[in-house]
């Protein structure tokens, strides 16, 4: 399998679930995960992971119900990082999310958009 | 998910103690806890389910009624009891050998290879043997004769931290394989934030909670706040741990209500310790404390 690092926060206000699920998304959007590749399964990872085994069926269920995972039974779950459309999609909702955060405070603040955008020239070379 | 045990109904009178109206359901491949203080109804619970006591009324079906045989069921189901019920005088061998003779799926590799893993040497009297010595005998015998269900009584009180960590490693493995399932009782909840899927909570002879322990986690917080921040607050909110002329400490479902009300106030994540003493402590208020 490829790289699969989770993390798991005990003072963050996100549950379990959606901590996890994040970050196996967020591996399969970098490409650490590839496409057809297997997961753990759900009893093992629960155990590695010391999560309830009905948390990580749940991660699962609602990764299958997006398209990023297929499971087969008796085979397990897949990595399905096929769909190009569905990978742009995603990737440009998660950067919305965090452009409405900046676009609501250079409004607040009273920064115009060409102003935000030499802004984002600027941090986007330095980072 | 297929389901190991289910317990529907179940109710016994004692002169003194009610077992009433029980009923859980325990998930195939899950380790689920079951929780309660001493005197709280786990042990009767138990020996029902094992066919030890008699129940007055309710059902009990294994395995969602695969087997048909009583034997087979039986050799099916793995049993620790607090104690172990071992002749003091045999040593482990011959303890061993009374023990095999009743089951038929017996496997004398697979208890060979855990007597290896556990350290026990087959030589010694059972007498010599200390409580987790004995917990590992009893552990390996029930995990020798192809069970898909076992069952523990309090299988960790009185055993050292580290002994309670290995063994919740060894269900955590036994459990990897499809189809196995563990229910065990226990008072002390660090066993069960190491290991537990699902968490059953008893008190009084009844059912109070079943979820799973991430939902039972984070379904509650804990709570802190000045006896200002407590009166604006109603009763039913918030169930009290402490309280000082300093402030107050509670568990809380309605954080996010409690929040609103009282946008200052510190919510933290609640140990499954704090929700369980909170749950069991029912209808304490203040002014009981």
């Amino acid at each position: 399998m490829g790289r699969l690092n989770i993390v798991i926060s005990n003072t963050s206000e996100k549950p379990l679930y959606e901590q996890i699920k994040e970050q196996i998304k967020s591996a399969i959007l970098k490409g650490d995960l590839k496409n057809g590749e297997l997961l753990p399964s759900i009893r093992n990872f629960s155990t590695d992971l010391k999560v309830s085994i009905l948390t990580i069926r749940r991660v699962y269920d609602e990764l299958e119900k997006e398209g990023f995972v297929s499971s087969q039974a008796g085979k397990g779950t897949f990595v399905l990082a096929g769909n190009e459309d569905l990978m742009e999609d995603t990737k440009r909702v998660l950067i919305e999310e965090k452009m409405i955060e900046m676009v609501n405070l250079s409004k607040s603040l009273g920064v115009s958009l060409q102003d935000l955008h030499d802004i984002l020239d600027i941090v986007y070379e330095e980072v | 998910m297929e389901t190991a045990l289910d317990v529907r109904n179940v109710s016994k009178h004692f002169k003194n103690f009610t077992l009433d109206n029980v009923s859980l359901e325990l998930k195939e491949n899950c380790i689920t806890g079951f929780l309660g203080k001493n005197g709280a109804g786990k042990t009767t619970l138990i020996k029902i389910i094992l066919g030890l006591l008699h129940k007055d009324s309710g059902e009990i079906v294994f395995f969602s009624n695969k087997y048909k045989n009583v034997e087979t069921i039986k050799n099916k189901i793995g049993v620790v009891l607090d104690d172990g019920y071992f002749y003091d005088n045999l040593n482990l061998e011959q303890m061993k050998n009374v023990v095999a003779a009743t089951y038929s799926e017996w496997n004398e590799n697979t208890y060979q290879m855990y007597l290896k893993k556990f350290h026990l040497n087959e030589n010694q009297l059972i007498s010599s043997l200390s409580k987790g010595m004995k917990l590992k005998y009893a552990l390996a015998l029930s995990l020798s004769h192809n069970a898909d269900l076992l069952i523990m009584d309090e299988p960790t009180s009185g055993l050292d931290s580290e002994i309670r960590k290995e063994l919740m490693d060894i269900l955590g493995e036994y459990v990897q394989s499809d189809g196995k399932s563990v229910f065990f009782s226990t008072h002390i909840t660090s066993d069960l934030e190491r290991c537990a899927d699902e968490i059953v909570i008893i008190n009084n002879g009844k059912i109070i909670e079943q979820s799973s322990k991430d939902e039972m986690i984070e379904s509650n917080r804990m709570v802190k706040g000045t006896l200002d921040d407590l009166k604006k607050m109603s009763d039913e909110y918030i169930k009290i741990l402490d309280k000082t002329k300093y402030g107050f400490t509670g568990i809380t479902s309605d954080f996010r209500e409690i929040k609103q009300l009282l946008p200052n106030i510190v919510l933290e994540k609640a140990s499954l310790e704090d929700i369980f003493l909170a749950k069991i402590g029912g209808d304490r208020n203040e002014d009981d404390l």
